[in-house]
């Protein structure tokens, strides 16, 4: 007999146990081959049976050998919940089960003297959301005419890229009165106003990627939507940067500036230019924190397209000589339009903060017209990997931020001159189309969303705590993963006809929220269109109070 | 639902004209007020088309708190004209106690300085009284410009025609272009601010119907120009950004047009003016409206112009013979004005397009 002592590691410190029938089961295997985390094993148990046959008890023992499946009990290969057991198993003898008296962030703490490090989303449920508390309450009526919106054309195109004041606009008019323009403006790309989160080819398994890349192509070339994605820090394969695709790519930069000599050195094959450059500087899930790629996901493709080797790849919290807006401006936007000879636009992507609209507005004041998008990433995004304490406890909601900065705006008389995007939790309930409304009408000119990508592809994770194991390279879906066994588990093809459908269902949303409010054009900044049941709501985002 | 009118001709009009117009009109509007602007002055204001002229509704004490800001800045009246007020009882009509046409000389310190210092002075100086009106509601300064008079008031128009002792023609009060309405604001509280038409610096603009993006147009707006204040309406918004398209960025009138409704952006990519036409979609983009509506326009140089909203759902008709024009929500109002006309002849503008009536009466359509 096993000797327990006191400090071991047992099932119930762990955030799941796992509940087994040995009478169901069929010792198939199924369920300890399908979890990637090695979370389950086979074991023997020793089993003791009394039986007394006669009138008369005449009790006998007798012991035998069991083959079971027991849970592992370690903090380094414990259940997340993701329910891949169950899902395999063909008689239900197997299931996780949330503990919710479990020790898990002391006893990590205390085994590894290093911070819990983990994937996916924030897990801090609050109240309700913010979004969920209001609605679209203006409804046209009578005098003003709601649209149809099976049969009306509406017109959802957002900018990316910088905006000029109208007063700076080079027009002047010729002899037959027609506006001519004597200077360049700066690039501008007018796209689908949501755009497909920064997800890197590391993050995600390169079947996961090449799924969203092709998704995104189809849209574009099949359906008719202008919807970019953005490529996430690491770079992208040769060959879709020598492709037509790469058009409907927004490249980024982070601070490890991962992938960027590939690109660099692709340059002179590109046969067409991405369409932007998103920078970098923050991400509302893990404020303050750069990129963290887990050597367990190194695979060597991603050496390859990263130019590293296998290790833990830790993007520096902020981009190394660049101490000032002004800097940032100056060095790092100017060599990025630069490098397209200024013909794509460049944006910048922080995390939410208190201090988002002081950063706005120094972008906005800006006389350079340089800085072509303000991408304002709110706490309830996901991440890859990140500090458990970062995730759980740092951060700012989207809603209020982004009504901030649009109202920093308005009070400059500039509005939509930097393009705002925003973004962190949106779709959290599966309603792109209602969340992405909502954050138009109160400022933002379009919104971009990542882990909604994720959901449609599969995954099983959610925001109390459901397998979040992004970091480890395990994902059971194929989705964050470079293992080639996990990857295959995925089927590219079927994801990217789920993120285009996904897409197209978004879309006639949209305009069902568009047309009762008579609007053919997004209602950038339409916050009368809002109302909201909670006060404090209301008064915060200055909306209508209803009742 | 609204109705609004304007005529335009070669000939002084008495403002009979204009309350004929649109009472013919009066089972689509509510009848709850009447507001005209009549712009190119006739009769006792014909000598003095080169200096401003203050309109303008007040108490006793808004006479003096007027009369004190314009002697301070230094404007030296030259002639003042009242309507007369038939204050007869029964009159559905909530007047104000006096009503102000006077005209001033510039003061001296501006005599010799360019026209655009005189315009600047002259909204700074209604903005002025304006402000110093406001409190107690001691009055409303509607326009100060030259050639230009403004009346607006709160009651039946029939009455308010009786009350101003407007169905009597006469010669000593006449324009050649005279732009009226007959309602209240419905969207928003009744001030008389809110009545069409609005004008600031020698701009008109009237409006049948509802804008929208008026929260968005509204915020823009504010921080563009220190003249586009109020917003009691929806529709000063057209004023603004006709104000602001025309005169502060000095492109011609057809890109009102293309800013209030912007071409789709499928339609923009074959225009061999796809640049500019996208660089107005996205730097006046917050000038954009949507909702129904359809606009009369008044320039200073007297070019009267129409257009409606991208989807043409509020009516607007031009009517005309070789000395007048008439512009009508329903072309009942242009039969009562122009009876003998060559009807088949009448315009019935499209949703892309904006007609423009120069001084010659010429007629421009352009094609968005």
């Amino acid at each position: 007999m096993e000797t327990v002592k006191m400090n071991n590691v047992t099932a119930n410190d762990l955030p799941w146990k796992i509940i087994y029938d040995s009478k169901r089961c069929t010792m198939c295997g199924s369920c300890i081959a399908t979890c990637s985390f090695r979370a389950i094993k086979m074991k023997v148990e020793r089993r003791r049976s009394v039986v007394s046959e006669g009138d008369f008890p005449e009790p006998k023992a007798s012991f035998s050998a069991v083959p079971v499946i027991k849970q592992v009990n370690s903090i380094r290969d414990f259940c997340r919940g993701c329910g891949m057991c169950e899902k395999v198993c063909p008689n239900d003898a197997i299931r996780p089960e949330r503990n919710p008296d479990n020790r898990h962030p002391i006893i990590t703490r205390c085994l590894t003297a290093d911070s819990i490090k983990r994937g996916g989303r924030k897990n801090l449920e609050g109240a309700t959301r913010t979004l969920d508390s209001i609605r679209v309450g203006r409804i046209s009526q009578m005098t003003d005419p709601s649209l149809d919106a099976q049969r009306h054309t509406f017109d959802l195109l957002a900018p990316f890229g910088r905006i000029l004041p109208p007063g700076e606009l080079p027009f002047s008019s010729d002899n037959d009165g027609n506006l001519i323009t004597s200077t360049a403006t700066p690039p501008v790309n007018m796209i689908y106003p949501i755009i497909i989160g920064d997800m890197s080819i590391g993050a995600l398994s390169w079947r996961m990627w090449e799924a969203v890349a092709m998704a995104t192509a189809y849209l574009n070339e099949e359906c008719g939507l202008p919807v970019r994605m953005s490529s996430g820090e690491g770079g992208l394969p040769r060959r879709l940067l020598r492709s037509k695709y790469l058009k409907y790519m927004i490249l980024q930069i982070a601070s490890g500036h991962f992938g960027w000599n590939r690109i660099a050195t692709s340059m002179p094959d590109m046969i067409e230019d991405p369409a932007g450059i998103l920078i970098k500087i923050g991400q509302g899930a893990k404020p303050g924190d750069g990129g963290l790629l887990q050597s367990g996901k190194v695979a060597s493709h991603i050496q390859a397209i990263r130019g590293v080797p296998k290790t833990d790849l830790l993007s520096p919290p902020n981009h190394q000589g660049l101490y000032s807006i002004e800097e940032s401006v100056q060095k790092m936007f100017l060599s990025m339009n630069a490098a397209f000879k200024f013909r794509v636009p460049v944006a910048i992507k922080v995390a939410a903060s208190s201090t988002s609209v002081s950063v706005f507005n120094n972008l906005v004041r800006d006389p350079y017209n340089i800085v072509g998008g303000f991408f304002l990433d709110g706490i309830d995004g996901g991440t890859g990997a990140a500090h458990e304490v970062s995730l759980d406890h740092t951060g700012h909601p989207i809603a209020s931020k982004l009504r901030d900065c649009y109202l920093a705006a308005v009070s400059q008389g500039r509005q939509g001159q930097i393009p705002l995007w925003a973004a962190g939790g949106l779709g959290k309930t599966g309603d792109l189309a209602a969340d992405a409304f909502k954050m138009i009408c109160l400022g933002a000119n379009g919104v971009f969303s990542g882990k909604l990508i994720l959901q449609m592809a599969g995954c099983v994770g959610n925001d109390t705590g459901r397998c979040n194991a992004c970091n480890t390279g395990l994902c059971p879906a194929g989705i964050t993963t470079q293992e080639p066994q996990l990857a295959h588990r995925l089927d590219p093809e079927k994801v990217a006809q789920n993120i285009v459908n996904y897409f197209l269902a978004m879309d006639k949303e949209f305009k069902k929220l568009m047309a009762p409010i008579g609007n053919s054009t997004l209602p950038v900044g339409r916050a009368d269109a809002l109302i909201s049941t909670d006060h404090a709501v209301a008064d915060r985002l200055k909306i209508q109070h209803v009742c | 639902m609204c109705r609004i009118g304007a005529i335009k001709s070669l000939d002084y009009m008495h403002p009979s004209m204009a309350l004929k117009l649109m009472r013919s009109q009066q089972e689509g509007h509510d009848n709850s007020g009447f507001a005209m602007v009549m712009q190119d002055l006739g009769g006792i204001f014909e000598p003095y088309k080169h200096l401003p002229t203050l309109s303008m509704a007040c108490t006793d004490e808004g006479i003096r708190i007027a009369e004190n800001i314009l002697h301070e800045i230094g404007f030296r009246r030259i002639v003042q004209w009242s309507p007369v007020a038939n204050d007869w009882p029964g009159l559905n009509i909530s007047a104000m106690p006096n009503y102000v046409f006077e005209t001033f000389n510039y003061p001296y310190a501006y005599e010799h300085l360019g026209q655009k210092e005189k315009e600047e002075l002259l909204l700074d100086t209604r903005l002025q009284l304006r402000e110093a009106l406001e409190p107690n509601e001691e009055g409303f300064a509607y326009s100060f410009w030259p050639d230009v008079i403004t009346l607006k008031e709160i009651g039946d128009p029939h009455d308010i025609g009786t009350y101003f002792n407007l169905w009597e023609v006469d010669d000593r009060f006449t324009a050649k272009v005279i732009t009226a309405q007959c309602r209240q604001n419905t969207n928003y509280d009744i001030v008389r601010y809110a009545a069409h038409p609005f004008h600031t610096q020698g701009y008109t603009v009237l409006a049948n119907g509802e804008n929208t993006f008026y929260l968005k147009n509204k915020e823009f707006q504010q921080g563009l120009h220190r003249g586009y204040i109020g917003f009691e309406s929806d529709s000063q918004c057209f004023l603004y950004t006709l104000h602001y398209v025309h005169r502060q960025l000095g492109w011609p009138l057809r890109y009102f047009k293309h800013t209030i409704t912007p071409l789709p952006f499928e339609q923009l990519e074959s225009r061999a003016d796809k640049n500019q036409l996208m660089g107005i979609r996205q730097s006046l983009a917050h000038l954009e409206i949507n909702g129904p509506n359809a606009i009369i326009g008044l320039l200073p140089d007297n070019t009267m112009f129409t257009c409606c909203d991208a989807k043409k759902l509020r009516p607007i008709v031009i009517g005309h013979d070789d000395r007048t024009v008439v512009f009508s929500s329903e072309v009942c109002g242009i039969n009562e004005i122009l009876p003998d006309r060559d009807w088949t002849t009448d315009i019935y503008p499209g949703e892309r397009e904006t007609i423009a009536i120069n001084d010659k009466l010429e007629v421009q359509r352009w094609k968005q």
